[in-house]
């Protein structure tokens, strides 16, 4: 492991900001932390970088513990979330700044700020002012300037969240194909899940100083271990039931789920896509009381009779109108019980 | 801050510091233990020709060092309060307004100084002692503006008396007794003139004949009074002025262009007599070099020199006095005294009653 | 952290206390039985008195004359601003002597008012009151109209658009956001006019005393070590109170409020009323700051040919060993020693108490750092005497006493014009850099420093003034053979006679100019963001 988190703890004012958490990052790996704010993920990233000393616990790197090492001597790279580019300094010498520190020769460094500039699609920026650079220069200047000391460990905090959508999504993929070209290990935290599941190759979703879940994309998209980490992903159809054979008892009444599912009382997560919608005179009767256009499918609120509301996703030619009567009918593949 | 940086800083702040020294290096002090060097403490007023100072190097072998310290007032206190690791070898400028102080204090050792048969008795107030030696003296009297007096066809006020008399009614400065040497002294002349019991009256009358009280004589003399240059410069408008009897010399031998007569006089029956001393100082590190300045201190030469220096008469016996003084300002011949212990015992009370009487 | 705290420990804390002991502690005992004594005495009662009312009366006024320039200076934009704005500030800087007898020249004996029309207000309280607000002018001034410079406009216009008059607007709005400000002036006017010395003792006369004043005399003149004693304590409480309360206003005046850049918020005035306002703000300025320095640069010249200008080259006057012109030199070797010494410490005290985990303790070393301002310079001019009296630290004949002296009222303007500009540095910044590779002493060269150099010359440029301008412990503590500026001119305007006084004002108008180009290259490197002076 390049890097390993051994019960680090992070206490500010008597709470565990950051509460015993076990955490390895494997060499030429992407990992992205997600977890809502306050979850303690750019703790996490201080915490590794040296800029807050951990309560107890150990992070090594390379098998080292860093314990007592300053953040300069630790050779990790982090990139701020407002990048914190330094304002009086043109783009050239902000991407220069690191090499510098570290006593690179001026004409070594000026031909690696070239590269990296090119790398991140700023070609010949380098006297720029950077107070002059849109939020996606920005960001780029900070990459190249995290990049620039060759850090072998790269932390990106929120890399990409003050930029907009469209930005955001081209940026996330240059950003995995450009790891992928460097084999550069990265440690991310972000709270937006697309960007997340875009970037890495395994996430780990925080909840209150703790990990909740680790795992590939697929494995926590597909199974989320809890409650929390269900709704914070954005399903919203999650429910207590008792399951009995290959059918669940739900306040949504009789609920079927795949075979080998456990039984007895559990949580059941239902996916919108298994939320199918049949003529009012059929399966559950509900009201639609909302639908969101999201481009390719809408999401349909439905309120039940009796029980929670539930959401669905549909094809835009078979959403129905807000107000109109529905039934709705289950798929078991697509419902998984949490715990 | 981190250690590191605090010491960059301290090397910084060291580097400054050297290069100033170096800057002002002529200035900085030489040490003071130093036996070739005698250091004299004075007040500001202190002053002597270069050629009878070198004169004394010369003949004694000792360098001087002169470290003035504020006005009389400051000089003494300051001396107090360093005696136990003084910044000198000797003391000059302690008068008899403030010598109870100095020696209740133990300012001074004793010492007679070679040539002192010589100089008045009458200014030896510390005859059994010797612990300071009579330097100077002078007289603080009123002066008057002699073109006022003689434009009002009005004699001037010749005591203190006089003053108080309906005809000179809003003329008069004086000097707060509380903070000026002279006011201090004019108090103590109308103090002795009048006893314990008197004086009181006195400043009561005067103050309903419109005297007019300032804090220092430089404000007194050169701003409100009308007949010194200053004061027609500033337009003073107070012909009379409690000062010295040595200052209408001073007028006619400092004015730019020099006049035939003095423009002020001196009114002799109010004055009062201030004697000045030097002293050994206490823990001196160059008692010996001490000594021998003392004894020029009195010596011919330093005082026939002192008069047109310092404006003080000498207080050796055959010192030539300078035509100037002679001419426009002699000293007083009976003025007001008062021995150091009668002042010491009483100064304080009266300045606290002097001033809630006339100054609130 | 250490180095402001062992400098002031030993140059401030350290002789106060060792004059204050000598004074209460008679054969190892404290007397503090004392303190009941002096103070029940009726006269000691009515210098306090008086100290704080002319001090409350002061404040008022200068309030009342000085806001209405801030508001023309943060709000108009006007030919000759910057300029204006330096020489306002002129007689904040000046040594008392000078602005003293500048002040006699305008309202004394024979002043201009007396000549006009028979008017004359030296040793009434109305002297020492115009003086206070001549001096002060420039605090309220700069601190309130630097604020308000910079609050947003378009506040108030939101509240216009909600239907509010402009007065209600402006009490609604801009009043509530100045108010932090308006009072930290208020409190700094009222801690320079109660601790008054130099302006109570030159215009005054022997009637008024100023509890400054009353330590001077029972100090140096009537050696009353123990009533000096009493008086430093009651004053050192008085002063502490008013710090307290002043750092209290000045953190919440540093909570958050939307600034603008200063340079977007002027504008022409508009209309008969804001033209008048300017007007009178403009005719004030020229009666109260510019008219007794004009007369004291006209005295200057009275001689034909500059000749008390020509005069100050001639070292034979007896006054001074040295020709007076040498106290240019003198003063500007000191005043750079000096400026060096309070940026230093100034500057390591502002960074530690910039820090965000200043603990208690240390943000109450902020209030400390403005203690020397309101102490006694004869208290700390003996303290030095007999505290810094054996070796290593026997200063007492050493020139760099005076710059150390100096470098003490230099330190808190240094600290409160850096500690703005480091606090709006953004630590995370400090954090990049460290994690790019930087050490804490590369993160603060190649992060703060760049951005704080300007303010660092802004304070440099005050602290050079103030110790150019000081005069109180430097006329105790300056040898007659290396007078300063102001000590020169203090002694020639002691000494009779027309030469005398004519070089004093020539050397004044010299001072004056010299603070007057100090402070107009300080107003071009003014940023948005520097502090409150």
């Amino acid at each position: 492991m390049l890097l390993s988190l051994d019960a680090a703890t992070v206490r500010l004012g008597g709470r565990a900001v950051l509460d015993a958490v076990d955490l390895g990052v494997a060499e030429h790996e992407v990992v992205c932390v997600l977890g809502p704010s306050g979850s303690g993920k750019s703790t996490l990233l201080r915490a590794v970088a040296g800029l807050q000393p951990l309560s107890c616990g150990r992070v090594l790197l390379d098998g080292r513990d860093q314990c007592g090492v300053p953040a300069h001597k630790r050779g990790v790279g982090l990139m701020f979330q407002d990048h914190q580019l330094f304002p009086q300094r043109d783009v050239g010498a902000n991407v220069a700044f690191g090499p510098r520190m570290h006593g690179v020769p001026k004409g070594e460094r000026d031909a690696e700020v070239g590269k990296l500039l090119e790398l991140v699609g700023l070609p010949g920026a380098a006297r720029r002012s950077v107070a002059a650079l849109s939020g996606g220069e920005q960001q780029r200047v900070a990459l190249a300037r995290a990049l620039a000391p060759r850090p072998r460990l790269l932390m990106l905090d929120e890399p990409l969240g003050q930029l907009d959508r469209s930005l955001r999504e081209r940026l996330v993929v240059e950003l995995r194909e450009l790891f992928g070209r460097l084999g550069t290990t990265v440690l991310a935290v972000t709270h937006d899940q697309g960007e997340a599941f875009a970037l890495a190759d395994r996430v780990v979703v925080m909840r209150d100083g703790r990990i909740a879940q680790s795992g590939t994309p697929l494995e926590v998209w597909q199974r989320p271990a809890d409650a929390f980490v269900a709704r914070f992903l954005g399903f919203d159809n999650v429910v207590r039931a008792t399951v009995v054979g290959e059918a669940a008892d739900s306040p949504w009444g009789k609920l079927p789920v795949p075979e080998g599912t456990p039984q007895g009382g559990r949580t059941l997560l239902v996916r919108p896509a298994g939320v199918r919608l049949v003529p009012a005179d059929a399966g559950l009767p509900c009201t639609v009381t909302a639908r969101t256009f999201k481009g390719t499918h809408v999401a349909v609120r439905l309120q039940p009779a009796d029980g929670p509301h539930l959401e669905a996703a549909c094809a835009l030619r078979d959403a129905p109108e807000t107000g109109a009567s529905v039934g709705v009918e289950f798929d078991a593949a697509e419902i998984v019980a949490l715990d | 801050m981190h250690h590191k940086t605090l010491g960059a800083v301290a090397a910084g702040l060291g580097l400054v510091a050297m290069s100033t020294l170096t800057a002002c290096g002529s200035t900085d002090t030489k040490s003071a233990a130093d036996s070739k060097t005698v250091t004299l403490v004075s007040h500001d007023s202190w002053a002597v020709s270069k050629d009878v100072l070198q004169d004394f190097e010369k003949q004694s072998g000792y360098k001087v060092r002169v470290l003035k310290d504020g006005d009389a007032g400051q000089a003494v206190n300051k001396a107090i309060l360093t005696k136990d690791n003084p910044q000198g070898d000797v003391f000059f400028g302690v008068d008899n307004t403030l010598l109870s102080r100095a020696l209740d204090n133990g300012l001074f050792q004793p010492y007679t100084a070679k040539g002192l048969d010589e100089v008045g008795a009458a200014y030896q107030l510390d005859k059994d002692k010797h612990r300071v030696t009579p330097v100077d003296y002078g007289d603080i009297c009123v002066n008057y503006d002699k073109a006022y007096f003689s434009e009002h066809r009005l004699t001037p006020p010749q005591s203190f008396a006089d003053l108080a008399k309906p005809q000179y009614k809003n003329l008069l400065v004086t000097e707060n007794a509380a903070t000026s040497s002279p006011g201090l002294g004019f108090l103590l002349g109308s103090a002795a003139q009048y006893g314990d019991g008197g004086w009181q009256g006195y400043w009561k009358k005067l103050k309903a004949n419109g005297v007019k009280v300032v804090d220092g004589w430089e404000q007194a003399y050169s701003q409100e009074f009308s007949g010194s240059s200053g004061g027609k410069k500033a337009g003073g408008d107070r012909p009379l002025v409690v000062s010295y009897a040595s200052s209408p010399p001073a007028e006619v031998v400092d004015a730019t262009k020099r006049p035939s007569t003095a423009p002020t006089g001196v009114s002799y029956g109010t004055c009062f007599r201030q004697i000045e001393f030097a002293g050994l100082l206490g823990n001196a590190r160059n008692p010996k070099g001490a000594k021998a300045f003392i004894d020029f201190l009195v010596s011919k030469e330093f005082q026939e020199d002192m008069p047109l220096n310092m404006y003080v008469y000498p207080v050796l016996k055959g010192a030539k006095v300078p035509a100037e003084f002679t001419e426009y300002g002699p000293a007083a011949q009976h003025p007001e005294t008062m021995a150091p212990a009668a002042i010491a015992a009483n100064r304080d009370q009266w300045v606290k009653s002097w001033t809630s009487l006339v100054l609130k | 952290m250490a180095l402001p705290v062992a400098f002031f420990a030993v140059f401030f804390a350290w002789p106060v206390a060792a004059i204050v002991a000598r004074g209460l502690k008679v054969d190892g005992a404290w007397q503090f039985g004392r303190i009941a004594d002096v103070v029940t005495q009726p006269d000691i009662r009515h210098v306090l008195w008086f100290t704080t009312w002319q001090a409350l009366a002061s404040t008022a006024l200068t309030l009342l004359l000085a806001l209405p320039a801030a508001y023309v200076f943060a709000r108009f934009d006007f030919p000759g601003r910057a300029v204006l704005r330096a020489v306002v500030t002129v007689p904040f800087v000046l040594p008392t002597v000078v602005a003293g007898s500048a002040f006699l020249a305008l309202v004394g004996h024979h002043g201009l008012l007396d000549e006009l029309w028979g008017v004359r207000l030296d040793t009434t309280v109305w002297a020492i009151l115009l003086a206070h607000v001549f001096f002060n002018y420039a605090v309220v001034v700069r601190t309130v109209g630097g604020l308000w410079a910079q609050l947003d406009p378009r506040q108030e216009e939101a509240a216009r658009m909600l239907g509010a008059s402009p007065l209600h607007a402006w009490r609604k709005v801009t009043l509530p956001a100045l108010a932090p400000a308006v009072a930290a002036a208020a409190l700094m006017v009222f801690l320079f006019t109660f601790t008054s010395f130099g302006v109570v003792q030159i215009l005054g006369g022997p009637t008024f005393s100023t509890l400054e004043v009353e330590i001077y005399r029972q100090t140096s003149e009537v050696f009353d070590l123990s009533t000096a004693a009493v008086l430093t304590l009651v004053q050192f409480a008085a002063v502490g109170a008013i710090l307290v309360v002043h750092a209290w206003t000045v953190r919440r005046r540093e909570s958050a409020l939307r600034l603008v850049d200063a340079g977007t918020t002027a504008r022409r005035p508009r209309g008969a009323g804001q033209w008048a306002l300017l007007a009178g703000v403009l005719v004030t300025v020229a009666l109260l700051l510019v008219l007794p320095l004009a007369v004291l640069v006209r005295r200057s010249l009275d001689a034909p040919g500059f000749g008390y200008y020509r005069a100050l080259t001639d070292s034979d006057g007896g006054t001074f060993l040295v020709a007076p012109v040498d106290a240019v030199w003198t003063s500007l070797q000191y005043a750079v020693a000096a400026t060096a010494i309070a940026v230093v410490v100034g500057s390591l005290a502002a960074a530690a108490l910039a820090r965000r985990d200043a603990g208690r303790l240390v943000r109450g070393f902020d209030a400390l750092l403005m203690l020397p301002l309101g102490v006694s310079a004869v208290t700390v001019g003996f303290g030095f005497l007999i505290a810094l009296d054996k070796p290593p630290l026997d200063l007492r004949q050493s020139w760099i006493l005076v710059p150390l002296a100096q470098a003490l009222v230099g330190v808190p303007f240094v600290v409160r014009t850096m500690l703005p500009v480091l606090r709006a540095v953004d630590a995370r910044l400090r954090e990049a850099a460290a994690v790019l590779g930087a050490s804490p002493w590369r993160v603060w060269r190649e992060v703060d420093l760049p951005l704080v150099r300007r303010a660092l010359l802004v304070a440099a440029g005050f602290a050079f003034a103030v110790s150019l301008g000081e005069f109180g412990a430097t006329v105790f503590i300056a040898r007659p053979d290396n007078p300063t500026l102001p000590v020169a001119v203090a002694r020639l305007l002691s000494r009779p006679g027309d030469l005398n006084y004519g070089q004093a004002m020539a050397l004044s108008t010299i001072l004056m100019v010299v603070c007057a180009a100090a402070l107009l290259i300080l107003e071009r490197l003014r940023t948005d963001r520097t502090g409150e002076f």
